[in-house]
């Protein structure tokens, strides 16, 4: 079943397209790369996709329904955020966050059962991103994996059908790239979590990716990695000719 | 000792000094997690414009305070929101501005009386506060509480992260106006206890202290409070007590008291934990 249908957005920021006509879809459970360099659109889209920015033309439904601020349905993980070492905040508070950072009031007078369950369900969400071990240590201490593993189960905690990341490899080392690809190919196959990941470098994505959005330019084409990553495909998308290198399993676009 | 406890001065001063302490830490705490701590320290550099006008014109003096903090800290927000390098250069230019005027109206003031107004602005003014000035202290106390009550969760939320902040439907602006509103407060009743110059001692000095010693983002705001009145009450017990043993029989400030009680505190658990 279709779970976000994204109909021919376009995004005009200070006189420059940042998105001309993107649209695609994501059914449930698929496991979805955003693929294309620094500048393509990808933040915009996302700001799209959440309800932060008003595209001028087109429009996005999660589940059929036209999206609304802070939608249950969908789970995000920003772009890194620099966390201060002496932030006095546990990796657990901030996954914490993720089930009632969003509410006012004073901090409700919770029956021992729904505090145990609150935690429970914290301890699930750490567990699942393998973040259990350094749950307790301050999250601004943590190296950038698990950092990015916290960032993950914050997301997740709210059980989510969608969970939106931004460039959640950046800056991370081979073998924290392989694990948190991996985290999440697990969350999509076990969990049944739709996933959109963003990434300016497809390679760590292969193996996992159901299918690809590729972007350029505002401009997306979609479809199975095979049927996308081509020289004619991309050469359209450019609008000038690249050429698609295949160098020992990895695949480089030459423009 | 016993005239310590039983002077209706030192009653009043303990009070003040409670509910000052217990705002400022509590706020100290996001303050030190947004980055602001120029922002508070500003604020309470403008709100001696609004001091030193409060004696000109004859009207409380955390009234003053108050009324200038409000003002400037929603100038600082909506002239520099989105941006941290916008919001010091709009505080800058505001903290200017601010200082001109408290220049112009403390010689104003001197000029025609000698209430010892530029002291008392700049210092502070414990032990000679008046009952008067209480209810309005208790006025202030309780709104910076319960804003910050109330707002707790989405500015965690929005200092740490804004991004998911607004993604998740936090209206991040607005959480960070409140926020602000409740630093306004904190730093006009640290202003009138210990003066608009040591303010930020007591908004920075708990909470830098209380993080160090918690991981734990509630503890820590809980922790900066308490951490904040032992200071306080413990400068105004010594500056009591340095009646006695001072060489002229003077008091020395209770200002001076805390902000070293503050820094021998910092000192202490900068060297101890490393939790």
């Amino acid at each position: 079943m279709t779970l976000l249908e994204v109909d021919g957005v376009d995004v005009r920021l200070g006189g420059r397209t940042v998105l001309d006509g993107v649209g695609f879809t994501i059914d449930d459970g698929q496991f979805t790369g955003l693929i294309g360099s620094n500048g393509a659109g990808k933040t915009t889209l996302y700001r799209v996709i959440l309800g932060l920015l008003d595209p001028q033309a087109g429009q996005v439904l999660v589940k059929g329904r036209p999206l609304a601020r802070r939608n249950p349905l969908v789970g995000y993980v920003p772009q890194k955020i620099a966390l201060d070492p002496d932030l006095p905040l546990r990796a657990r508070d901030l996954v914490g966050l993720g089930v009632d950072g969003h509410r006012f009031g004073p901090p409700p007078i919770l029956s021992r059962a729904r505090r145990l369950s609150r935690r429970e369900q914290v301890d699930q969400a750490l567990a699942a991103v393998g973040a259990s071990e350094f749950a307790d240590r301050r999250v601004g201490r943590l190296s950038g994996g698990e950092q990015q593993r916290v960032m993950i189960a914050q997301a997740i905690v709210s059980h989510p059908s969608l969970l939106l990341l931004d460039e959640p490899l950046a800056n991370l080392d081979i073998s924290s790239t392989n694990e948190i690809v991996s985290v999440l190919a697990k969350l999509c196959r076990d969990q049944g979590i739709a996933i959109l990941i963003s990434a300016h470098d497809m390679n760590p994505l292969l193996p996992v990716m159901d299918r690809i959005v590729y972007m350029a330019e505002g401009r997306v084409a979609t479809g199975r990695t095979g049927e996308v990553v081509r020289t004619d495909v991309l050469s359209a998308l450019y609008r000038h000719p690249v050429e698609v290198l295949e160098v020992q399993g990895r695949l480089l676009v030459v423009g | 000792m016993s005239t310590f406890l039983s002077n209706p001065a030192v009653h009043t001063a303990l009070l003040v000094g409670l509910l000052v302490a217990a705002v400022s830490g509590p706020v100290g705490v996001f303050t030190i997690l947004r980055g602001q701590s120029f922002a508070g320290h500003s604020l309470a550099d403008i709100g001696t414009a609004g001091g030193a006008a409060s004696y000109l014109i004859g009207t409380n003096v955390l009234v003053g305070f108050v009324s200038v903090n409000v003002v400037a800290a929603a100038l600082m927000e909506s002239a520099g929101a989105n941006r941290a390098r916008n919001r010091d250069v709009a505080t800058g230019v505001v903290l200017g501005a601010a200082l001109g005027l408290s220049a112009l109206f403390l010689h104003l003031e001197t000029e025609s009386s000698t209430t010892g107004a530029t002291i008392d602005v700049l210092f502070g003014s414990i032990f000679t506060l008046g009952s008067t000035t209480v209810p309005f202290v208790v006025g202030a106390a309780a709104i910076a509480i319960g804003l910050l009550v109330w707002i707790h969760r989405p500015l965690m939320l929005a200092s740490v992260a804004p991004d998911l902040a607004g993604a998740r439907g936090v209206p991040v602006g607005l959480v960070g106006a409140g926020y602000l509103v409740a630093l306004a407060m904190a730093v006009s009743l640290s202003a009138v206890a210990i003066g608009a110059i040591l303010s930020t001692a007591l908004l920075i000095g708990p909470a830098a202290i209380a993080i160090q010693l918690t991981r734990r983002p509630l503890a820590a705001v809980v922790a900066s409070g308490a951490i904040g009145v032992a200071v306080t009450w413990g400068g105004i017990a010594l500056a009591w007590n340095s009646y006695y043993w001072s060489s002229s029989h003077q008091q020395w400030p209770v200002s001076f008291f805390i902000v070293s009680l503050v820094l021998v505190a910092f000192i202490g658990t900068s060297f101890g934990s490393r939790r």
